[in-house]
């Protein structure tokens, strides 16, 4: 045991001090930061240039009613100017010239002119409030044709917009509110997460054992220790590395996060709900509502939400099957390290290994449509797919025994797994210059000792 | 004393015998030849050995009792498929390797000091081991098999890499180890080697120990009588001036000096050949051709190769 430890400090700290662990420790979050960030950032950026449109407008119709806001403005130009204007626009002291036709009212067309592709916010801006007001325009003609008393206010009491609140019932039989979009976030994320675990330090695993074996010193290291603590030293001291760089990643993030915060929350809100719109892409809404009451809301109702899920459950889960997927998987690849020589017979063996976890990720999207459907109940029990579909169901909240059945089913397997791999990896480690079959690996696992 | 026994050992491999019901006894401070052509289940009995494979049936001793799992602490093993972690620095490298084998972080610093000094190669301590050739990582195998001190090494083909001077050092530190009281078990194929530096073999072929003793022993048993004569003047040119109990195997003549091989045929004594000869012609040199390792080991090989045909 002393030994195994021994080992498993060796492999630890050779991939830790490595240049690539450490860069790619550091770089991932600063990458997920940077896109978090950037977009916000030059969003800012862009939102603090002041614009003077020219506006020329005959029909009067929009005369006033656009308002200015702290970076956009509008200046209103008598004809004479217009044409001059529009015959060779030149941008300078005004950023784009706002043409209203005096057909509007049938045509709903007008023009916006200038040398420059006009930005996306400004279009949308200009064309949004355009339309409100043609449409109050519109809607004070038929209101003044037909002459009923008070129809605008009738009218726009008929303005309607739904908003279905999720409930779901808890054991008490208390409501509980709940999301069914931040679950599937929650499950897809973890699923997710433990696939790229498994598969990127499972697939490490296999090239330390094969490193130990194509440089020959695997007779060596086997002469002072038994095989099997070589190579349980060698995958706890992997996963170990896989959850050291995790566990970087979430200090990181949430140390990048709350700093990102901070500075928001000096910025002005009005920069931070503008960003916000442009990164959940729900500009049209925004400028649709009375935004900031709503907006509010609606953050609360996520963190409530979020903490109507069952976090401590969640938390275990994941790293329950999160281990339990990496030893699986792990043991499996390192047995697979032990019987080839080359990389490309590698490739070949770890297809059929690996073929159930690509499946996972495959099946994941219909585990997450429907978390209580037959193909869920299966995948998350079968050890081979349930760290990744398990993950996947378990914010929806799932029976206890489900989970508890799945977990033990899990941990059979891995025993069993270690079992095969320890004999495979016995045998296969010595085993040079030989084309490896998969009848071949069979016959090893009845090699006495 | 015997350091090391190992009784009537069988190991099957899927219906592949590798070894059936070897034994071999190794003494203490001595050098052990174990010898045999490529696949003869030497490298087998090794990693019976070293507790790497188990065998079928079979007792092994070691100290004159049991060989148990610990006794792997007390046997340094130089395999012939050998490397090193490429990545890792070699002073690192060779820390590990001696702490798996039981050592203290302080003892096998000191140790290795001391080897690194004595092999002149203090400047490799960072290194990597790729950055070494094939001979410098040789050495530094070399010192982390002995590097615990261990009663019983085994170096399988130990010289495979190395340039004649360091084949030298290698081979002078094996006869010192012994010297000062380490068991050694060498496997090669190199019969010259063997010569020089082992005190007794065992010959293993197809699976069967064919031989077994003390190297002068062996060649002993393997002499056929033979005699090279140097000479001057007449050669016998018939059997009939020699008798029947001589038969002449070759007769090589020059200008200056002529030479024979004469055989024995029964079993007479040297003086009675000098003694026929004398009476002949002048006598430049006489003396009787023992037979190398090398020849030992093909007419022996081969020997058993035909027997196992019939």
């Amino acid at each position: 045991m002393n030994k195994s430890i021994l080992i498993l400090k060796r492999e630890y700290l050779t991939r830790v001090k490595k240049k690539s662990f450490i860069i790619m420790t550091l770089l991932v979050p600063l990458m997920m930061a940077a896109m978090t960030i950037l977009p916000v950032y030059l969003a800012t950026l862009d939102d603090s240039e002041e614009r003077t449109i020219a506006v020329y407008d005959p029909t009067s119709l929009i005369l006033n009613k656009i308002e200015s806001t702290e970076f956009t403005k509008f200046h209103y130009i008598p004809e004479q100017e217009y044409n001059e204007l529009s015959k060779n626009f030149k941008s300078g002291k005004f950023y784009a010239l706002l043409f209203i036709p005096t057909n509007i009212l049938t045509t709903n067309q007008a023009e916006l002119i200038s040398d420059k592709q006009i930005t996306f916010d400004i279009k949308n801006m200009i064309s949004n409030r355009i339309e409100s007001i043609i449409e109050g325009e519109k809607r004070q003609q038929v209101i003044n044709e037909t002459g009923v008393p008070d129809l605008e206010k009738k009218l726009a009491a008929t303005r309607t917009r739904i908003k279905l609140n999720t409930i779901k019932l808890g054991e008490k039989g208390e409501a509980v509110k709940s999301s069914t979009e931040i679950a599937a976030a929650i499950g897809y994320a973890s699923g997710i997460l433990i696939y790229m675990f498994v598969f990127i330090y499972g697939t490490m695993v296999m090239k330390g054992v094969m490193e130990e074996k194509s440089s020959r010193i695997v007779e060596v290291i086997i002469s002072s220790v038994k095989p099997f603590q070589l190579l349980f030293g060698k995958i706890i001291g992997i996963g170990l590395v896989g959850l050291t760089q995790i566990a970087i990643w979430i200090v990181l993030g949430l140390t990048i996060t709350t700093g990102v915060a901070a500075y928001m929350g000096q910025g002005s809100a009005e920069t931070a709900i503008q960003a916000q719109n442009i990164m959940s892409s729900s500009q049209a809404m925004e400028q649709m509502g009375a935004a900031s009451p709503a907006k509010e809301n609606m953050v609360l109702d996520i963190i409530q939400m979020i903490g109507n899920l069952n976090i401590p459950l969640i938390i275990f889960a994941l790293f329950f099957y999160f281990i339990g997927g990496f030893l699986l998987y792990a043991s499996l690849m390192g047995a697979i390290g032990s019987a080839v020589d080359s990389d490309e017979d590698a490739q070949q063996m770890m297809l059929p290994v690996t073929m159930p976890l690509i499946l996972s990720i495959m099946i994941l999207f219909a585990v997450a449509k429907n978390p209580e459907g037959s193909l869920a109940f299966w995948a998350s029990m079968i050890p081979f797919t349930s760290p990744v579909t398990m993950m996947v169901r378990i914010p929806y909240g799932i029976p206890l025994w489900e989970m508890l059945l799945s977990m033990s089913i899990l941990v059979a397997t891995i025993l069993g797994t270690i079992w095969v791999a320890g004999k495979i990896y016995r045998t296969g480690i010595l085993m040079y210059g030989k084309k490896v079959t998969l009848k071949e690996i069979g016959k090893w696992l009845f090699y006495k000792n | 004393m015997e350091l090391f026994q190992a009784n009537n050992i069988v190991k099957e491999y899927a219906g592949h015998v590798a070894l059936s019901t070897v034994s071999i006894s190794v003494k203490e401070a001595s050098v052990f030849g174990l010898l045999g052509p490529n696949g003869a289940g030497k490298t087998t009995l090794i990693r019976i050995i070293n507790q790497i494979t188990a065998p079928d049936s079979g007792e092994l001793f070691f100290d004159g009792r049991r060989l148990k799992a610990e006794d792997i602490y007390q046997i340094g093993y130089l395999p012939e498929e050998r490397g090193l972690y490429k990545k890792m620095k070699v002073g690192e490298q060779a820390l590990y390797l001696a702490q798996l084998k039981g050592m203290s972080k302080n003892d096998a610093l000191k140790s290795l000091k001391y080897w690194f000094e004595k092999f002149e190669i203090q400047a490799w301590w960072g290194k990597k081991v790729e950055e070494l050739s094939k001979g410098m990582a040789q050495k530094v195998q070399f010192i982390t098999t002995v590097i615990h001190k261990p009663k019983l090494l085994i170096f399988d083909e130990p010289f495979t890499g190395f340039d004649p001077i360091n084949t030298n050092l290698i081979k002078n530190e094996i006869l010192e180890l012994k010297k000062q009281g380490t068991t050694i078990i060498f496997s090669t194929h190199n019969m010259s080697s063997v010569e020089e530096i082992c005190d007794h073999i065992a010959l293993i072929n197809q699976s069967k120990k064919i031989l077994d003793g003390q190297i002068d022993e062996v060649k002993e048993k393997f002499k056929t009588n033979t005699f090279e004569v140097a000479y001057r003047g007449e050669a016998p040119d018939s059997h009939h001036r020699l008798g029947h109990e001589f038969s002449i195997l070759e007769q090589v003549r020059t200008a200056h000096l002529n030479q024979m091989k004469i055989q024995f045929n029964n079993g007479q004594s040297n003086n009675e050949l000098l003694k026929l000869l004398m009476n002949q012609f002048e006598i430049v040199s006489f003396k009787e051709i023992i037979p190398s390792m090398n020849e030992v080991f093909i007419h022996v090989v081969e020997q058993s190769n035909r027997e196992n045909k019939l």
